[in-house]
Parts: C-alpha cells; sequence; structure tokens
C-alpha cells in the first residue's frame, strides 16, 4: 500500500470527524494510507496577511518541520482551510530569504532548519494528479447515476490564484470527480463564491441569508446535494440552514456532504466509514437507497 | 458626508496601510470590481472601493470604525478580480489590525455563548477570534 503523510486539522478530529473517517476509509480502499503527522499542531486556520506579522507563520512552518522529520517531502490536507495556510505560509517562506531566517531562528529549539521544500498538496489535487479520476472510476461498486451534484469549491481552494488547485474562475476539478463516480455535476452562479465563512460565530443572520441564497441557486439549477470541501462550509451550508429555515420560512432544506462521503458510497463503502450522523441534514434515504 | 482632514494626518494613515498591507493605494483607480464581487457587500456601510478611497484620503476614524471590515471575510475575490492587481484583502486585513493593534477586541472569546461553544466548528472559532481580537 502507498503511503503518505497527512495533515488533519483541529477540526477533522472534532466536528468534521465525518470528513476523516470517510477520507481514511476511501483512501485506504484506492490502496493508499494516510499516515498522520506526528506531533502536528493547529495551523493557525487563517493565512496572516500583514506584511510584519511573522509569529502566525510559526505553526504552519512547524508542521512541515514534522513533515521532514517523517522523511516526506509532500504531505496531504483535506480542510480548505488548512490547506490554504499551509500552502501560502510555505510560498511565503519560500519567496523571502529573510524571513526563512528569521523564521527558522525562532524556532532555533527544533532540530531541523527547514527550507521550504515540503510540498503542500490538497486531498482533490491528489485525487486528479497521483490516482486518477480514470482509476477512481474503475473503483467504483454504485454508480451514482441520476443524482446531482452541486460542487461548492467555496474561496480558499481557488484564491488566492497562486494557492488554487485549479483555475480560479471556471474549476472543474470536483466536476470531474462527480463524474468518476457516476453522478452528474450541476453549475451554479455560487460555486465559487464565499460562504461567509467565520462570520458565522459573530453573525449568524448574516451566513444564514448567505446559505439561503447559496441553496435556493444550487435548487433552481436542479441540485440533489452539495459538495464541498472544508468544515467551516459543511457547517455553514448545512447547520446555519436551521437559521435560515427561521429566517425564510420558503427555504427548502439540502443535503451537504464531504466530497469523500460521496466517494464512500460510490466505492460502496460500510455507513459508518461514510458517517452520515454527523451532518446535520440528513441526506433522503430514498436518494441514498436509490444509488446504494 | 463632510470630512475635513488635515494634509499630515492623511500621510500617514495611508503610508501606515501601505506599510502593513505591503499594497501600493495609489494603484487603484475606482473601477469598482472589487465591491462587484464582495459577497459581504450587502451588509457593509462603505464598499470596498470606498475604503480604498477613504484610506487614499486619510479618513482613519471612518474606516476604522466601519462595519465593512469587520464584514470582510477574507475571501480573496476582491483580490482576484481587481484589474490593477491591488490586495484588497491584505488592505482589509491592515486596517483591522490597525483597530486591534491598539489594545482592543473588536470580538472577544467572552461573546460565545456556551450553547455555541459546543457546536461550532474549531475552525470558525479559531479563524474568528483571529481576525476580530488583539
Ligand atoms: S477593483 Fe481594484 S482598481 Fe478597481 S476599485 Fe477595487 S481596488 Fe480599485
Ligand atoms: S476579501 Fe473581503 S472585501 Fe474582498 S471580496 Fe472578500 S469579503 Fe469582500
Amino acid at each position: 500500500m502507498q503511503k503518505i503523510a497527512y495533515y488533519p486539522g483541529c477540526t477533522m478530529k472534532t466536528t468534521a470527524k465525518n470528513f476523516e473517517d470517510s477520507a481514511i476509509a476511501v483512501f485506504k480502499k484506492l490502496g493508499i494510507e494516510l499516515v498522520e503527522i506526528p506531533r502536528w499542531n493547529c495551523c493557525g486556520t487563517v493565512y496572516s496577511l500583514t506584511s510584519d506579522d511573522l509569529m502566525h507563520h510559526l505553526a504552519p512552518i512547524r508542521n512541515l518541520i514534522r513533515v521532514k522529520e517523517m522523511g516526506c517531502d509532500k504531505v496531504v490536507t483535506f480542510c480548505s482551510m488548512c490547506y490554504n495556510t499551509l500552502k501560502q505560509s510555505n510560498l511565503r517562506f519560500q519567496q523571502n530569504e529573510e524571513e526563512r531566517q528569521k523564521i527558522n531562528d525562532f524556532m532555533y529549539r527544533e532540530e531541523l532548519n527547514y527550507e521550504g521544500d515540503v510540498e503542500i498538496v490538497q486531498a482533490l489535487e491528489f485525487l486528479r494528479d497521483s490516482v486518477g479520476f480514470k482509476k477512481i472510476a474503475e473503483k467504483v461498486k454504485n454508480p451514482l447515476n441520476g443524482l446531482k451534484v452541486a460542487p461548492y469549491y467555496g474561496c480558499l481552494l481557488l484564491r488566492p490564484k497562486e494557492a488554487s488547485i485549479d483555475n480560479p474562475e471556471d474549476p472543474s476539478i470536483v466536476e470531474d470527480l462527480i463524474k468518476s463516480l457516476g453522478a452528474e455535476p450541476v453549475d451554479f452562479p455560487y460555486k465559487n463564491e464565499c460562504c461567509m465563512s467565520y462570520l458565522t460565530v459573530n453573525h449568524k443572520d448574516i451566513v444564514a441569508e448567505r446559505t439561503f441564497n447559496i441553496i435556493k441557486s444550487a435548487g433552481k439549477f436542479g441540485a440533489d446535494m452539495i459538495l464541498t470541501s472544508c468544515p467551516l462550509c459543511e457547517y455553514n451550508l448545512d447547520a446555519r440552514q436551521r437559521e435560515a429555515l427561521e429566517k425564510f420560512p420558503d427555504h427548502l432544506s439540502m443535503p451537504v456532504l464531504y466530497f469523500t462521503q460521496l466517494m464512500a458510497m460510490a466505492l460502496g463503502l460500510d455507513d459508518k466509514d461514510i458517517r452520515f450522523d454527523l451532518n446535520y441534514i440528513k441526506p433522503d434515504d430514498k436518494l441514498i437507497k436509490s444509488n446504494i | 458626508m463632510k470630512i475635513k482632514i488635515p494634509l499630515e494626518k492623511k500621510t500617514k494613515f495611508r503610508e501606515k496601510i501601505e506599510e502593513l498591507s505591503g499594497e501600493n493605494l495609489f494603484a487603484c483607480y475606482q473601477c469598482g470590481r472589487c465591491s462587484g464581487g464582495c459577497p459581504g457587500a450587502s451588509q457593509m456601510d462603505m464598499l470596498p472601493n470606498q475604503v480604498m478611497r477613504y484610506i487614499y484620503l486619510g479618513a482613519e476614524e471612518e474606516v476604522l470604525n466601519s462595519k465593512t471590515i469587520w464584514v470582510c471575510a477574507s475571501c480573496y475575490m476582491c483580490t482576484q478580480r481587481c484589474p490593477k492587481g491591488v490586495n484588497l484583502t491584505k488592505v482589509m486585513e491592515a486596517a483591522r489590525q490597525m483597530y486591534l493593534r491598539k489594545n482592543q477586541d473588536y470580538f472577544s472569546p467572552d461573546n460565545i455563548p456556551q450553547k455555541d461553544r459546543e457546536e461550532l466548528p474549531t475552525i470558525a472559532m479559531v479563524s474568528c477570534l483571529r481576525k476580530m481580537s488583539s
């Protein structure tokens, strides 16, 4: 079995455990073992944008030191926020020699001087480039024929462009994955727009309205469900439907899944690997049974 | 709105934002594409392109007390769309930092009710506090 270093991040271990469990099971089915980085720490969740703030790059870079300590030079991560933070910090580190020196000096207790030579790979990229959608299609046991799935990229898989996993204005990577599983991708105008992210903490109302509009649009284009790679998008689009319904009584609920859950369905994995128990809106029984 | 700003103050605020963001405020030609693509625009009291203009004019109080800089979710859409290559996401962050570095929180952990703490994803709380508390 092929092995690859894996950075989980905090949320995959807590509210997005369904993301992690389905990810590990799906990768195993594809013959890949995700090896968790020892002693990883939170990446900080957001890339620090000010020119003088180096302190907040220590957390992401420290994780890359752990990757090197494993003897690896490539790490896979699933969460869009972790991916974006690790990727952007690494790029900044690579591009600025003086900062590189300072960051390493801060971490003088580490046994290794980091040189910027770890590649950060988002799981979707890994599936496209290292596994191939053709191979995934061959492994499908239950083709999801007739299922209409709207890919929701959100912000951080695509922006800023130097950290994008695909064309930032016209991506197709999730569509290609959906097709390889036998389902039909649904294009809709909100697919690369923001769900308003962490405003879910202090402005539930703004996020609820956003969720209402995103789901309404996906519904209008015929989607049965929305697919995401970000535990924060998932929470906002899924659990915030509760507030959306309070605010907009005509809201029609729609399930929101991690791409690994949809893959697990198609690859014929067990309920315990798919883990709909942690999704707020449960996918309709009929929808699931007709496909499994 | 009529605002009067002494020249010295005007330059200082803009320069500070330029230093923190690393962006050139003079590059902006007020086309408004940033505001056109901004997912938070309908909730803002000052549109993203107006933020650029106000900073240019040195209107420190107006910008730092606006709702806009806290509605911005750092989604990078403005940055992606700007024809002049301005990274407005960084400019917004610089404005938030100028507020927070006066040792004040816009939103503090104490404001999150216990019930929400149990339910919210970790990344939501960490990112919110990273952006809104000092
Ligand atoms: S898109 Fe760029 S040039 Fe146009 S108004 Fe916004 S910041 Fe200025
Ligand atoms: S980064 Fe902020 S200002 Fe720019 S489009 Fe996104 S929410 Fe609007």
